[in-house]
Parts: C-alpha cells; sequence; structure tokens
C-alpha cells in the first residue's frame, strides 16, 4: 500500500479512501459514485506509450463471462460480479477472497479510439489497451527553408 | 494489492528465512473450506508462470508459492499504480491429518485450488444409534 511520508493531508486522505471505498475486504462493493482514484475493486495500473495507454487489472477467479469493460468518452469502465459458490455441509477456516458484484470508472488523461480498445484476459490479468485518439497523437511538423 | 497484502515479513528477516530472490513478495487471498473429505485451499495467484507454481507439505505445514515474471518493464512510468506485481508466498500449519500422497492442485484463472483429502482415520463418520 503507497502511504505518504506521515504528513497529515496524505494520512487525511487515506482514511478518507478507508471510509468511502472499502478496498479489497471480504465484500465488494458497487461504488458508481467514486469517478477516478482509488475506487475500490478491482485496483488499477495504468501506463502508456507514445500510441496506447494500457490499462491493467489483477481479477484472478473471474472468467470472460462475470466482466464487462467498455469505454464512453474518456471513461473506461471495468464491472462484473463474482459469483458465491454454495458449499454444502462444509466450514469456513479463511475466507479472504471478496464476493460481489463490482463496479470501477475512472477518467482516462487522453482521449482514445474507443473503437480500436482490445481487452485481454489471461491467468486472472485483464490487460486493456487502448489506442490513442489521431487528434492527440503528436504530429511531426515539417519545417520548410 | 488487490488480490494480496504485501508480505512485511520480507522486510525483517523472517524466522523461516530470507527469500533468495529480491524483489517484492505477496501474500495470496485464500478461501480454505473444510467438508467432510477434505480441506480445500483456493489461493488468488493471477499472472503466474506455467512452471512457477510449487506446493510442499511437509510435517504438517504446507506452503504454497508461485513465481510471477513481472509484466512491465523497470522502467515503466506508471500514471497510476495501484498494486505491484511481484511473487507469491503463503505458509500455513495444517492442523488435520491430511494424506499427502493424496494431494492435487488445479490453476486456472489466477487461482490455484488445492484438494487435501483427510487421513481416513479422522473422517466424520456418521454413528448409528441403536436403541433398546
Amino acid at each position: 500500500m503507497r502511504r505518504g511520508n506521515g504528513l497529515f493531508p496524505v494520512r487525511l486522505r487515506d482514511e478518507m479512501d478507508r471510509v468511502f471505498g472499502d478496498f479489497w475486504g471480504p465484500a465488494l462493493r458497487v461504488a458508481p459514485f467514486v469517478v477516478s482514484g482509488r475506487g475500490g475493486f478491482p485496483a488499477l495500473n495504468v501506463w502508456e506509450d507514445e500510441r496506447n495507454l494500457y490499462a491493467e487489472a489483477e481479477v484472478p477467479g473471474l472468467g470472460m463471462e462475470d466482466l464487462e469493460v467498455f469505454v464512453v468518452g474518456n471513461e473506461l469502465t471495468i464491472k462484473g460480479e463474482r459469483k458465491d459458490v454454495e458449499n454444502e455441509g462444509s466450514a469456513y477456516h479463511r475466507r479472504e477472497r471478496g464476493v460481489g458484484a463490482f463496479c470501477r470508472v475512472i477518467q482516462l488523461p487522453i482521449e482514445v479510439n474507443a473503437d480500436q480498445v482490445e481487452a485481454n484476459l489471461k491467468d486472472g490479468v485483464l490487460a486493456i489497451r487502448l489506442p490513442k485518439a489521431e487528434s492527440v497523437l503528436p504530429r511531426k511538423i515539417p519545417v520548410t527553408g | 494489492m488487490t488480490t494480496a497484502t504485501f508480505d512485511r515479513t520480507t522486510e525483517s528477516a523472517p524466522k523461516q528465512g530470507e527469500f533468495t530472490r529480491c524483489g517484492r513478495h505477496y501474500q495470496p487471498n485464500v478461501d480454505i473450506v473444510e467438508t467432510l473429505d477434505e480441506l480445500m485451499v483456493l489461493a488468488e495467484m493471477p499472472g503466474v508462470e506455467p512452471n512457477g507454481i510449487d506446493v510442499d507439505f511437509e510435517n504438517g505445514s504446507l506452503t504454497i508459492s508461485g513465481r510471477v515474471a513481472p509484466r512491465q518493464g523497470a522502467e515503466t512510468e506508471y500514471l497510476l499504480q495501484e498494486y505491484g506485481v511481484g511473487d507469491f508466498h503463503r505458509t500455513f500449519r495444517v492442523s488435520e491429518r491430511i494424506d499427502a500422497a493424496g494431494i492435487n492442485a488445479e490453476y486456472r484463472g489466477g487461482v490455484l485450488t488445492l484438494h487435501l483429502p483427510k487421513v481416513e482415520a479422522v473422517k466424520a463418520r456418521k454413528i448409528a444409534v441403536r436403541s433398546t
């Protein structure tokens, strides 16, 4: 967990996050009002290169039919549900894996081409490639002289 | 981090020994379910290499570990980084008597499922009550 160096404002923000976001505890909550920042499950890593934005999330135990990924305008939404498995005649020693519905929406910092977004799920890792929109790609301007 | 907690024992040398590989290590989240016949362990370990899973059961101690190859280059600059990628390790003391030869493991969708069958003698048995 990333922590600030103990200065008051960062600690306060972490406390607020803890109150409003239920991060990866026993129950996964739908948090539609949290649009950016730490909003619950799944945790996201986002990076870019020249032509693409990339987003990755760890969603073990979920199949393609349990997940929905879509891009609308500048927002990337990942939602889905991990169904509870009924175990008759059994007792839980530990129950740490989350169960339930989740929905995570993040604002993308750059415009992307929603038609060409690709998502891939392998071994519980969801990898999303979002090609940047033409209008934001750097354009070399020829210098005449 | 969403599926695991950062293993603080790597920061100070733990009693069972330090890991030889450097880098971050994580404890996978687990569900442990006991049925009449077996103990079932489900551990969330996404992104583990195909031969990178080790399950060890010795003297009542069950150790699971998974080797994870880094998915992005070390020099990647993240716009948002909410979790880290690293190897998984977790050890449990199992109080049930387990038939070690019968343990089987399956890795699918990022989840390692272990079936640890109980030794015959400790299986719960319904006792018929005769009334006279």
